[in-house]
């Protein structure tokens, strides 16, 4: 190396003087921008009020609530049993994983536990509405940073999960399938068979993602470094679910705190976790998640007990006085209940504490000084469904 | 059979759970008497009642000193028992439920549940140590004259969503919080749809049909449930 001359030094201290000259000249007023409600960077209905400093977001600011439904209110005048109707349209693409930790809480409050058939069925269906939402997931992102492809194939590999949950239970997107104590019905015949080939094709899904969107170099320079957001960062605004382990913490409900009447003990499987922290580990971890749940339907399949599927219930289904909070390893994060019961037909009150309500929480801090096309980026990895947020 | 060890208790059963009872007593040891009161339900949860004083000192406590580095959720009970409650709207139910005489329900006084409470308003919130596993729920009550309380989101950011939740839902306001502005309803919006006495007009138009829809379980109790009306 050789020293810096002076006139090195001259012509550096002018070119930044030029650069702050073009600065002042071009200063803008600052922008307000709006994405959403109605936006193709947005999932559903979510608004972004964006003030701009040119291309750089000096705030954001979520604003949610165009789809408020109020099931807090409305959990209040229906029947335990009613409620699971509700509940299936938080997080409407993996709906039955909304009704078992509401489920969990009522049997944690009676004391029943669901014979271990029903506990079997209901963490394979737990799973497989996993990787219908997070595939879904896979696809979106594809979409939103321009690879098609990956939307399609997504959208295609999705139907078989969704048409095994419907020979399940009937319903693709609202089972409404859970019932305290276990479960409305037992598996059709050749179910098991079927739901193994399906696996097959969820694993061949997610090596084609991999090759297409994971690997892919554009998706790489559009994720890495963007929108990184610290362990303890996301600790602290509630972040859960695979937000969390892509920032380094290796924290999983199923493993963890596995509430009594799930069966994640009984399987092999593992908790990916990513250092990174930004988009592309967000991505990342929840790729290996679909892949993990594949694994753990097809070990639990193979294990499946016999019995009944139904514990002894009252013919009317009245909670004890009680309080108690269950939550679980939903897609999206932790998704828990908090019930409150005055020994009644109907919960006292019900908190829900969904998982994209705090996970969007944190937009505002990690918007901050990003550019507006990676916002897309980081709203995409940070996945919400609306109707999560809302409630 | 690993499910088994969470298992061994059915849910309510008295047992002892050494690891929530030390929450406890670390909260006692750091806040004194700020904490009004506690209850564990072995292999379940711990509660920590605190002086609405001590709200946002227990938050920092269960933060740096329990390392519940998780927010997990923030929000409130109202314990009013409701006057406009189920069982004056919809006469089917009663009668399911076994309650064949057609005369509105007695109001009842206010019972508080786990760690008890004082007031009608009570602040529920929970936090949870990912390294530990630790979690704890904590309450405090908030009286009817004086609806407010520390902010949480000096200790957890996540709070302010929350708060501003619990703010426009049941009224309470949180002394500190950088912008209390309303996140679900509309900036118009009149009363604070969580509380007891904020009627549930979709209900008060038209009865829920109630009880009387409810399939039967399968393998449930008894036969020829369909012809019980």
């Amino acid at each position: 190396m050789t020293a810096i001359t002076d006139r090195e030094k001259l012509a550096y201290v002018a070119a930044r003087a030029a650069d702050g000259r073009i600065n002042i000249e071009l200063e803008t007023e600052g922008m307000t921008i709006n994405l959403g409600p109605q936006h193709p960077a947005t999932h559903g209905t979510l608004r972004i009020v964006a003030r701009l400093d040119g291309e750089q977001i000096v705030s954001a600011e979520p604003i949610c609530g165009y789809m408020h439904r109020g099931y807090e209110k409305l959990a209040e005048v229906r029947t335990y049993p009613q409620v699971t109707t509700l509940i299936n349209r938080i997080d409407w693409l993996g709906s039955f994983a909304n009704e078992v930790p509401f489920i969990l809480a009522a049997e944690e409050l009676m004391g029943i536990e669901a014979p271990p058939r029903a506990q079997w069925i209901r963490t394979i269906l737990f799973e497989l509405s996993r990787i219908a939402n997070i595939s879904l997931f896979l696809g979106d992102l594809g979409i939103q940073l321009g690879g098609l492809t990956v939307g399609f194939y997504a959208f295609r590999d999705r139907e078989y999960v969704l048409n095994q949950i419907e020979a399940a239970t009937g319903g693709r997107f609202h089972p409404n399938f859970d019932r305290i104590g276990g479960l409305k019905d037992d598996l059709p015949k050749g179910w098991i068979a079927e739901t193994h080939k399906a696996m097959e094709k969820v694993r061949r899904f997610c090596d084609e993602v991999e090759d297409l969107l994971i690997g892919n170099e554009i998706f790489q320079t559009r994720t890495r470094g963007i929108g990184v957001i610290p362990g303890h960062v996301g600790l602290s605004y509630g972040l859960s679910g695979a937000n969390i382990r892509a920032s380094g913490v290796d924290w999983d409900l199923r493993r963890d705190s596995c509430p009594r009447g799930l069966v994640y003990d009984e399987v092999d499987w593992k908790v990916w976790t990513h250092p990174d922290g930004d988009s592309f580990a967000r991505s990342w971890v929840r790729l290996q998640e679909v892949r993990e749940a594949s694994k753990i339907v097809d070990q639990l399949l193979d294990t499946i007990p016999g019995g009944p599927i139904m514990a002894k219930v009252p013919r009317i289904i009245k909670v004890p006085e009680g309080e108690a909070y269950v939550a679980t390893e939903n897609p999206l994060g932790e998704m828990g209940y908090y019930v409150v019961s005055k020994g009644d037909l109907v919960p006292f009150r019900v908190k829900i504490r969904s998982a994209s309500f705090n996970n969007v929480s944190i937009i505002p801090w990690v918007a901050r000084g990003l550019y507006v096309p990676d916002l897309v980026t980081v709203l995409a990895s940070l996945y919400f469904i609306l109707g999560d947020i809302d409630r | 059979m690993s499910s088994a060890d969470t298992t061994e208790a059915p849910a309510g059963e008295l047992e002892r759970d050494d690891a929530r009872e030390a929450v406890v007593e670390r909260f006692r040891s750091e806040l004194g008497d700020a904490v009004v009161g506690a209850h564990v339900r072995p292999g379940h949860a711990v509660w920590v009642r605190v002086d609405r004083g001590a709200w946002r000192e227990a938050a920092r406590f269960a933060r740096d000193g329990l390392h519940c580095a998780f927010f997990d959720f923030l929000s409130a009970i109202d314990w009013l028992p409701s006057p406009f409650g189920r069982d004056m709207d919809s006469q089917e139910d009663r009668i399911a439920a076994g309650d064949t005489d057609g005369s509105p329900a007695e109001p009842t006084a206010i019972v508080a549940g786990a760690a008890g409470g004082d007031t009608r308003f009570q602040l529920l919130a929970r936090v949870y140590a990912p390294t530990t596993g630790t979690a704890v729920i904590l309450k405090a009550d908030v009286p009817d004259d004086d609806l407010s309380i520390d902010s949480w989101v000096p200790v957890y950011a996540g709070a302010n969503w929350h708060e501003r939740e619990t703010w426009e839902m049941f009224g309470i306001d949180f002394v500190g919080h950088p912008g209390l502005t309303h996140i679900y309803l509309p900036g118009q919006f009149e009363g604070h749809p969580l509380r007891k006495d904020f009627p549930l007009l979709a209900r008060r138009v038209k009865p829920w049909p109630g009880i009387v829809d409810v399939e039967p379980m399968p393998g449930g109790a008894g036969e020829g449930e369909g012809g019980e009306e």
